[in-house]
């Protein structure tokens, strides 16, 4: 996997009339991860869209937004990227036509490997969270967006996703995390995007 | 890009051939043509020449209704399962996906729909040299009705009531396939035909915008 990073810079968002935030600056060097903290409904799952360019970024006043990265970006959030109607082996299977093969160890450490043949939509929560993840891992971007990613999982998945970023960062990645929940990983930057509300 | 692009092809057209999550696939559109073929005669009568003057144009209705019925499988699940966003962040454009998810839906009832005209044909009493103008009829209208169909599964995604909104939306612009394809029967030309496939390509050209831009902006 090769070093990640991203800059950018003067990111605000709009939705209709409403500005949820403005002027925020990220910068994260290869190997570092950001804990992005906000209340419900401050607008954390749209910069986490921003930032992977699936909605534009405004500015209210000032220069123009920046979105720079070195390297591929995965996103993980509530949605999955699974065809419900397959079972999971098939469902991963498309992706990895298209990004390359899940590793087997990494299906086996997140319990996934009895469910292969289980359809997507047999799947509790939980389960559908890390086969996303593993459709993440597959996909070997160098960055991780992640959104609400403990989100249905227990307390030994939440301990394994953890260690996942810390191994993804540690390989030279960066990974920007939106959570409610405490997250403990050592240099674990941590920005609340309420002081950038308007 | 273009491994990418043919594995999005091959995964999308067998995914509409066995109809995915909510079930259907290719069988529930051919069949409910097939029935409409069916009890037409029962509802008119068993008159053959009646028959055989209105049947060309029950097998084009028939057909468009036919395209309707997998509307709501076209787009939404994929939207909802955020396929579109995960192809988005891989580099591959919207029009690209539009392109390629057209491409399938008009290989997964097309060639299935043609061939289930033969024996509707043969139900309504239509002779040989009609049949053949509706085969050809058919092959100039369907990627124009696949067009439709994607654009406007595309536009309604994510909304509510968005299936039956699709169904009301898809009918005006089949209009002139509707046309010039069931007009091409009564005055038995290939001028009617040439329309048909002229009207099919310009919604081929334009349905990999306007569904690209439908699918940004539903996000």
């Amino acid at each position: 996997m090769q070093a990640g990073s991203l800059l950018a810079r003067h990111l605000g968002c709009r939705r209709g009339d409403r500005w949820l935030f403005n002027g925020v600056d990220i910068a994260l060097a290869s190997g570092e991860a950001l804990h992005l903290a906000a209340p419900n409904g401050a607008g954390k799952s749209s910069l986490m869209r921003i930032l992977a360019g699936l909605l534009p970024a405004s500015t209210l006043d000032g220069p123009l937004p920046q979105i720079e990265w070195t390297g591929a970006v995965g996103l993980l959030d509530e949605r999955h990227g699974l065809d419900m109607g397959q079972p999971l082996g098939e469902a991963l299977a498309f992706w990895a036509r298209l990004d390359g093969p899940v590793p087997q160890d990494a299906l086996a450490a997140l319990g996934l490997t009895p469910l292969l043949d289980v359809p997507v939509r047999y799947l509790s929560t939980g389960q559908k969270k890390r086969a996303a993840l593993a459709r993440l891992i597959g996909q070997n971007a160098p960055n991780w967006l992640l959104d609400e990613p403990l989100n249905g999982l227990d307390v030994d998945a939440c301990a394994l996703v953890e260690d996942i970023i810390y191994e993804h960062c540690a390989a030279g990645g960066t990974c920007i995390i939106a959570s409610h929940q405490p997250l403990s990983l050592p240099d674990l930057r941590r920005m609340d995007l309420a002081e950038y509300a308007l | 890009m273009s491994r990418a692009l043919w594995a999005i092809l091959r995964r999308d057209v067998l995914l509409l051939l066995r109809g995915g999550a909510s079930g259907g696939g290719t069988m529930l559109p051919i069949l409910f043509f097939l029935a409409v073929a069916v009890i037409f005669p029962f509802a008119v009568g068993p008159d053959p020449k009646l028959l055989a003057r209105v049947g060309g144009g029950v097998i084009w209705v028939a057909a468009l209704l036919a395209a309707i019925l997998p509307l709501d499988r076209l787009v939404e699940p994929d939207r909802e399962a955020g396929l579109f966003d995960q192809w988005a962040l891989r580099g591959i454009a919207e029009e690209w996906v539009i392109a390629i998810r057209m491409t399938a839906h008009w290989l997964s009832f097309a060639p299935a729909l043609m061939l289930a005209a033969l024996p509707a044909a043969g139900l309504l009493g239509l002779d040989g040299r009609l049949t053949g103008l509706i085969e050809l009829g058919l092959l100039a209208g369907t990627p124009g009705l696949a067009a439709v169909g994607v654009m406007v599964a595309a536009m309604t995604a994510g909304l509510k009531g968005g299936a039956a909104l699709a169904g009301l939306l898809v009918i005006p612009l089949c209009v002139p396939i509707l046309i010039f394809g069931a007009g091409a029967l009564a005055i038995g030309g290939e001028s009617g035909l040439a329309l048909t496939a002229a009207a099919s390509l310009v919604l081929l050209a334009l349905t990999p915008f306007a569904g690209a831009a439908a699918l940004r902006a539903g996000r």
